[in-house]
């Protein structure tokens, strides 16, 4: 490639915005990013360069070549070898190079750093749940920045597909297997997380944020996360893991509908059951439901919630059932 | 053959009087339902498909109505699964499939081959009778509740979900049957039915298309019967084979379904392919350049088109060693279809080009499936599939290959074809506005959907964050228009039918064997057996006003075939 074309290249890269925004690539936030926008940006400019070419030879032929009374089809060769081995050769080179540099970019995303640091993420209907080495569960990805991050995935139920477009990364999470993604952030920042593989209802609610801390911080935080339950009353510590494990996604607490039954105002109460039962909801009832959700599951609403049984502690049960009951 | 005969073997008006034409020389309901006439059969499927196309057409405005605002807007989340889900199974088994090869096909093929039938028509019947009992099944499926997988009915998604799934993919599975004896009988009749002197290399373009798509049919669509029977299996007696919580792999799922539905897109381009080779050198009155090449880059398309359904699975678990194996052969797909782009082009080089209705839609055609095959590029490259894969991008790619590609091979071919089929004219001038506006339409329904998918939207996405609107408003308007467009083209046809001025039996100045017989053409098609000639010399064509369409020129002696 020639240095005007290169040229080229860097400055559609380059434009848009000042965070480096271009006009179709949001702002890559990762130490790949940048590699993968170059190929992005030169496949563009190679497609546009080709369809230029189309369009200006079927737009220059219309033109020139109009039916126009007493001008006849021109004689001219209905086949040309040269010609037709030159353009298949041509754009056969040019996809080779684009799929061996598309290889190599494949490979980077693929090869995590030795060193480094790993968080289970689990995604479940319809919530991600990060897990760090400590225990400590949370629905955001907390990460230090300029730290490789290797991210473990799998899934609790169906498959769901982990995308942080800033990172320029996505991996399926499936059932009964795990697959690997891995990242390094350079700088501090926010950046979204999707759920790219359809899962049912709430599946474009399925995001959460990465959350990337400056130097230091991030010990800080999940030092602090650690010892939610030592610092805390337990009815505070379940409201933070009512929001962390995710249970917010499908329960509301201020009486509107979700997925699943509103947590305000029911304990104490009874409630009419799917197969036609009733039962109060008290802490066994919400203990029971939180480890096996199918077993009373409330009229009106469909047995989706998984189970949380081996997931959670009984502390942590214990602060959430604290939680609920302030719910009035 | 002399040139007093020559001149005789173009007729020069249709046969308009009632009771000479396949249209008219039976009445009834159950004349159409159980005919054996190949150019009927083609006619039912028309109109069944296009039928089809306007329910799913519908579905999809639903569709983009919603996504006008990120949150609600005319339905509910689970509304809004369930529609694009029956928009995309619709319009995948139950138009573009059956499409060009079934309605299209089915009436040219025996006429193209100047042969009186299909070499099974009862098996054509059948084939049709069989669509019909899978949309059926179908319809079912959208009257008991609907169903919400996606038409890709990934595990363990669509064996846990409780929606129609059974009733929709048992609909596929009787689809699927219809399509492999379609796909049989064409192949068949292609090997016998061939007149002598039309060797393989002096067929129509549009032959080699079917051919290769008939191929694919029946060597690919058995794997989605037997895939579905697998879900139908898991779902009804719970036989862990997708589904991991029964000791399943939801993966093998995808590699099942996928080995399919990667040469179904084949299945849709190649017939698509071979409609604009005959549309482009007749509307520029110039042989085909490179016949050989288009013809061996159809049978490549088919043959590579097996080894690459591997790229729908770059992010989903497969081995490394896979997905650089699938990337390199989806490369090697990208050729033939250069070439016959650039071959159509060379084709139009020193032509007399007329821009009639049919040759707008092909050079609809050549412009969006090169922008939907270039975009390829950026999927099949590993790296950068990484990011796109299940976005916008995705969805803008495959809606100008596939419809792009697809739906304005039909629209031209159905143009083509229409005088043929009824002995009508349609309006030019409304025909030209339609795909003037279709044209436009489309553009700005799917441009800015590339633009969604590389800034990041996730495909298949009920709720999307505000920064998206203003495309997706777009996007959204733009599939209006392209609804005004369709509407006009629809009603220009439908006038014909009343109004239209009688066709004459070659109004285009082609040279394929159907525009050698009357329009609409007699019962076992034609007159007397007609001799075969190359398809694509349209030196001794010329237009005669008094017949409003072509004869052949009573030539001096010496100037003649």
């Amino acid at each position: 490639m020639n240095s005007a074309s290169l040229f080229l290249l860097r400055s559609l890269g380059a434009a848009g915005s000042v965070e480096g925004s271009s006009f179709w690539l949001p702002a890559p936030a990762s130490t790949l990013a940048g590699k993968v926008d170059w190929l992005f940006n030169a496949i563009s400019l190679i497609a546009l360069l080709f369809l230029l070419l189309i369009a200006t030879l079927m737009g220059l032929f219309v033109w020139r070549y109009r039916a126009r009374p007493g001008r006849p089809a021109e004689p001219a060769p209905s086949h040309n070898t040269p010609l037709e081995i030159a353009w298949s050769a041509i754009p056969l080179a040019i996809v080779c190079w684009i799929f061996w540099e598309g290889f190599q970019g494949f490979l980077e995303l693929h090869t995590p750093p030795q060193n480094a640091y790993e968080v289970l993420v689990s995604g479940q209907k319809w919530k991600w749940l990060f897990t760090y080495p400590n225990g400590v569960v949370d629905e955001n990805l907390h990460v230090p920045v300029s730290t490789p991050v290797r991210l473990v995935l799998s899934s609790e139920d169906v498959i769901h597909s982990f995308f942080v477009p800033d990172f320029r990364i996505k991996r399926d999470a499936v059932p009964g297997r795990f697959t690997k993604a891995w990242f390094e952030a350079p700088r501090p920042g926010e950046h979204r997380v999707y759920c790219a593989e359809y899962c049912g209802t709430s599946h474009s609610d399925m995001t959460a944020k990465v959350i990337v801390h400056p130097e230091g911080e991030f010990q800080r935080w999940l030092d602090s996360a650690a010892d939610l339950l030592d610092r805390m009353p337990p009815a505070e510590a379940g409201a933070k893991l009512f929001v962390q494990r995710g249970c917010k996604q499908c329960h509301s607490v201020d009486g509107t509908g979700g997925i699943g039954p509103t947590l305000k105002g029911i304990f104490g109460h009874e409630q009419v059951l799917r197969d036609g039962g009733r039962a109060r909801v008290d802490e066994d009832y919400l203990r029971e439901s939180i480890l096996d959700p199918q077993a009373k599951v409330v009229a009106g609403y469909d047995p989706v919630m998984p189970t949380f049984k081996g997931r959670i502690k009984d502390r942590e049960i214990v602060a959430l059932i604290e939680y609920v009951k302030t719910l009035r | 053959m002399s040139t007093a005969e020559g001149a005789l073997s173009v007729p020069r008006t249709g046969a308009r009087a009632r009771g000479e034409d396949y249209l008219t020389r039976e009445r009834g309901f159950l004349s159409w339902a159980l005919t054996l006439d190949h150019k009927r059969i083609g006619v039912l499927y028309l109109f069944s498909i296009l039928a089809a196309f306007l329910l799913g057409g519908v579905l999809a405005l639903l569709v983009r109505t919603e996504l006008l605002t990120p949150r609600e807007t005319i339905v509910g989340p689970d509304t809004y699964n369930k529609l694009f889900t029956l928009h995309g199974a619709v319009m995948i088994f139950l138009f573009i499939i059956p499409g060009i090869p079934a309605a299209l096909g089915n009436f040219a093929l025996p006429l193209m081959l100047g042969a009186k039938d299909v070499a099974f028509p009862r098996l054509n019947l059948f084939s049709y009778w069989l669509y019909v009992l899978g949309a059926l099944f179908e319809v079912a499926a959208i009257v008991t509740g609907g169903v919400d997988t996606g038409w890709t009915f990934y595990t363990p998604y669509s064996t846990t979900t409780n929606t129609s799934v059974v009733a929709t993919t048992l609909g596929a599975f009787i689809l699927g049957f219809s399509s492999i004896f379609t796909g049989l009988n064409f192949i068949v009749t292609i090997h016998k039915l061939r007149p002598q002197g039309m060797t393989w290399f002096r067929m129509p373009l549009f032959l080699w298309g079917l051919y290769g798509t008939a191929v694919i049919q029946v060597l690919a669509t058995p794997v989605l019967g037997i895939t579905l029977l697998l879900l139908i299996v898991e779902r009804l007696l719970g036989v862990g084979i997708f589904d991991p919580a029964l000791g399943g792999d939801p993966v093998l799922f995808q590699h099942f379904f996928w080995f399919y539905s990667h040469p179904a897109v084949y299945i849709m381009i190649l017939p698509a392919m071979g409609v604009i080779s005959e549309l482009v050198p007749t509307f520029s009155r110039k042989r085909i350049f490179g016949y050989r090449f288009i013809a061996y880059s159809s049978i490549a398309i088919a043959v590579l088109g097996f080894l690459v359904w591997g790229h729908h699975m770059f992010t989903s678990g497969q081995s490394g060693m896979a997905s650089m194996v699938f990337s390199a052969l989806t490369f090697s797909v990208a050729i033939p279809s250069a070439i016959k782009v650039f071959n159509w082009l060379a084709t139009m080089y020193k032509g007399s080009i007329r821009l009639d209705t049919p040759m707008l839609y092909a050079l609809s055609f050549i412009l969006l499936f090169a922008i939907g095959g270039l975009t390829g590029l950026h999927l099949g490259t590993l790296a950068t599939d990484v990011h796109l894969h299940d976005t916008y991008f995705v969805v803008a790619h495959f809606h100008y290959t596939m419809m792009g590609g697809n739906v304005m091979a039909l629209l031209g071919g159905l143009h083509f074809w229409w005088p043929k089929m009824f002995g009508r004219m349609y309006s030019e001038r409304w025909g030209r506005i339609a795909a003037t506006i279709v044209f436009l339409g489309f553009n700005v329904t799917f441009l800015s959907q590339f633009l969604l998918g590389s800034l990041g939207m996730p495909r298949r996405y009920y709720n999307y964050a505000d920064e998206f609107q203003p495309l997706h408003a777009t996007s959204t308007y733009g599939s209006y228009l392209m609804a005004v467009g369709f509407a006009i083209a629809a009603g220009a046809l439908i006038h014909s039918l009343f109004r239209g001025r009688p066709a004459p039996a070659n109004p285009w100045g082609a040279n394929s064997l159907e525009w050698h017989t009357p329009s609409p053409p007699p019962w076992d098609n034609f007159p007397e057996t007609p001799a075969v000639e190359d398809p694509y010399d349209y030196s001794q064509l010329v237009y005669e006003p008094s017949v409003g369409g072509y004869v052949k020129k009573t030539a001096p002696a010496g100037a003649g075939s």
